[in-house]
């Protein structure tokens, strides 16, 4: 392999590693909230309110259930509107955190509601605020896997953001697209296939490795 | 040592006015009208299913009576929303059958929890948790997490959560039905101590007998979201009323075995009482005294005392040597003011 290949391999990685990076921020920063809301606001819940839980839930199946090819190309619109053009890494940015923000709640969720309903008896009966619980009780005993959750949500947007290459946000799946297989390049396809196997593998290891040191169930 | 008698006179702690709750169309409780004084323990007994997890999740609001009055020191807390119910709640510690720890915390910060909550600074809660897991014997333990534990240590650890922020009462839900009995009776031991040391009013609930004879002052039985029985565990031991109470306290209170049970007749040589005593008068040598009146040796067939946190109870199945009518009303005059249970079960032959 040339040492023109070796950096764009190198560019690669770096653009999917941020594309990744920042969209994995994002939907961690929004879906845990809205699964925080989706698990509180269901029957039973401290902030019990059907009408939100039904339609916040309904807006994260329908994202869900989009594609994400489609749903990459479908909302160019906000993507023009929040980063002013609909090619390049900040542009992959925004379908990538819209995809990912509603998979993450919904892994999340999962685990908020594993949380023994005894606990929040036990927290309601010590007098706690609504806010306290969530803060001592909700999070704190869902942690381990949220983090396993957010983990997959990482591996499945590095997968996704190799699609985003396909419409212009460069990362390794746009190399492996332009040289592996329009160029028929096989070296770089499997360069690129050996790149992403370490990069899951290794981020997987270490989310593993999180989750296992902060739980103590 | 009679403490019912003197916590009688004590102020209440909680008070429950004609409360009643159903879930749908079963009804979980049905007029519950229930005294807890300072200081007592109440052992709140039944089958699963009777209700007491309901009451007692009435008492601090988790949930609401749909008609009934829940009383609280002094404070009628019935419709007090969530918020103005916090506050009281700090005030009510409880212990739960599967101990309801945190996970994700240490003993030390499990037990901090309630001082966090209450907005106590740092510094006081770290003070306030020694002191608690020194008083509960796992000052050792502070770093470990729960899982780290067992059951009895897990348990530990939620009456040292409970106590933290000075409760004016200790709720116990099933806290050791899930324990092996010798663990139970370490847990009991403490909360009796507890109970003893800091003057806190404690309510238990429980399907276990053994749990009520062994540090509750008063005993009260539900059955159907009803209070079936109520009074002073040995009178409860000695005699109870009811037929769920007889099934809850079997083997605690004797009943005759089936060969003397089945040799009774209407009709024999001699009478067969059954006298339950419980208190100062089971000490009476009440034997003599039926065979001064009957003029016949009076003998103890079956059953004797026992005796409840000091207290005497029992209950003896007596053959009066005669079947005289006019004998027998007076062994029945004299027995009635010193028992608490008095029946004249029929007649055997002069030989049983």
């Amino acid at each position: 392999m040339s040492q023109a290949m070796f950096e764009l391999l190198l560019k690669g990685l770096w653009e999917t590693a941020v594309m990744t990076a920042v969209s994995g921020a994002l939907s961690f920063f929004f879906g845990l909230p809205l699964a925080l809301v989706l698990v509180t606001t269901d029957r039973g819940g401290i902030f019990e309110n059907l009408s939100v839980n039904r339609i916040l839930g309904g807006i994260v199946n329908a994202l869900r259930s989009v594609p994400f090819i489609i749903l990459l190309v479908a909302v160019i619109p906000i993507t023009r509107l929040l980063v002013g053009s609909a090619i390049g890494i900040a542009a992959a940015i925004v379908p990538l955190t819209i995809a990912a923000t509603p998979y993450f709640a919904r892994i999340a969720e999962v685990s908020l509601r594993e949380i023994d309903r005894g606990l929040i008896d036990a927290a309601r009966a010590m007098g706690a605020t609504r806010w306290t619980i969530l803060r001592e009780v909700l999070v704190p005993e869902a942690l381990p896997g949220i983090v396993s959750g957010f983990t997959v949500t990482l591996v499945t947007l590095i997968g996704a953001s190799a699609m985003a290459g396909a419409v212009g946000a460069g990362g390794l799946g746009d190399i492996a697209i332009r040289y592996g297989y329009q160029r028929f390049e096989t070296a770089v396809m499997v360069a690129v296939v050996i790149v992403l196997i370490i990069m899951v593998c290794g981020l997987q290891a270490f989310g593993d490795w999180i989750a296992r040191k902060i739980d103590h169930r | 040592m009679n403490a019912p008698n003197l916590i009688a006179h004590l102020p209440e702690s909680v008070g429950l006015h004609g409360i009643s709750r159903s879930f749908g169309t079963s009804v979980a409780l049905h007029d519950i009208t229930l005294s807890i004084k300072r200081g007592e323990i109440v052992g709140l007994i039944g089958r699963s299913g009777a209700g007491k997890s309901t009451l007692i999740r009435i008492l601090n609001g988790l949930d609401k009576p749909q008609s009934g009055q829940v009383v609280i020191s002094g404070q009628d807390i019935t419709d007090l929303d969530e918020q103005a119910l916090q506050p009281i709640r700090r005030r009510i510690g409880m212990i739960f059958q599967h101990f309801n720890l945190l996970s994700a915390k240490t003993v030390a910060e499990n037990v901090a929890l309630p001082l966090k909550i209450a907005g106590q600074r740092p510094e006081q809660r770290r003070k306030r948790v020694l002191e608690l897991l020194d008083l509960v014997g796992l000052a050792d333990k502070a770093h470990a997490y729960p899982a780290q534990l067992s059951g009895g240590q897990k348990q530990r650890v939620g009456i040292a959560r409970a106590l933290a922020p000075d409760p004016v009462l200790l709720l116990s839900d099933e806290a050791t039905s899930a324990l092996d009995p010798e663990t139970t009776g370490a847990i009991l031991d403490l909360l009796a101590r507890v109970n003893r040391d800091l003057g806190l009013t404690v309510l238990m609930i429980t399907h276990e007998i053994e749990v009520v004879r062994q540090i509750a002052h008063r005993v009260v039985v539900l059955d159907g979201g009803r209070v079936v029985e109520q009074g002073p565990v040995a009178r409860v031991l000695a005699s109870p009323q009811t037929e769920i109470t007889r099934a809850l306290v079997r083997g605690l209170s004797p009943s005759l075995p089936a060969d003397l049970a089945a040799q009774i007749q209407p009709q024999g040589a001699q009478a067969v009482l059954r006298v339950d005593v419980y208190g100062a008068s089971a000490r009476l040598p009440i034997l003599s005294q039926i065979s001064d009146i009957t003029g016949h040796p009076a003998r103890l067939l079956h059953g004797g005392l026992n005796d409840v946190q000091g207290e005497p109870y029992g209950r003896m199945f007596i053959a009066l040597g005669t079947h005289d009518a006019a004998k027998l009303a007076q062994v029945i005059a004299a027995l009635t003011p010193i028992s608490v249970g008095l029946e004249v079960l029929g007649y055997v032959a002069s030989d049983v």
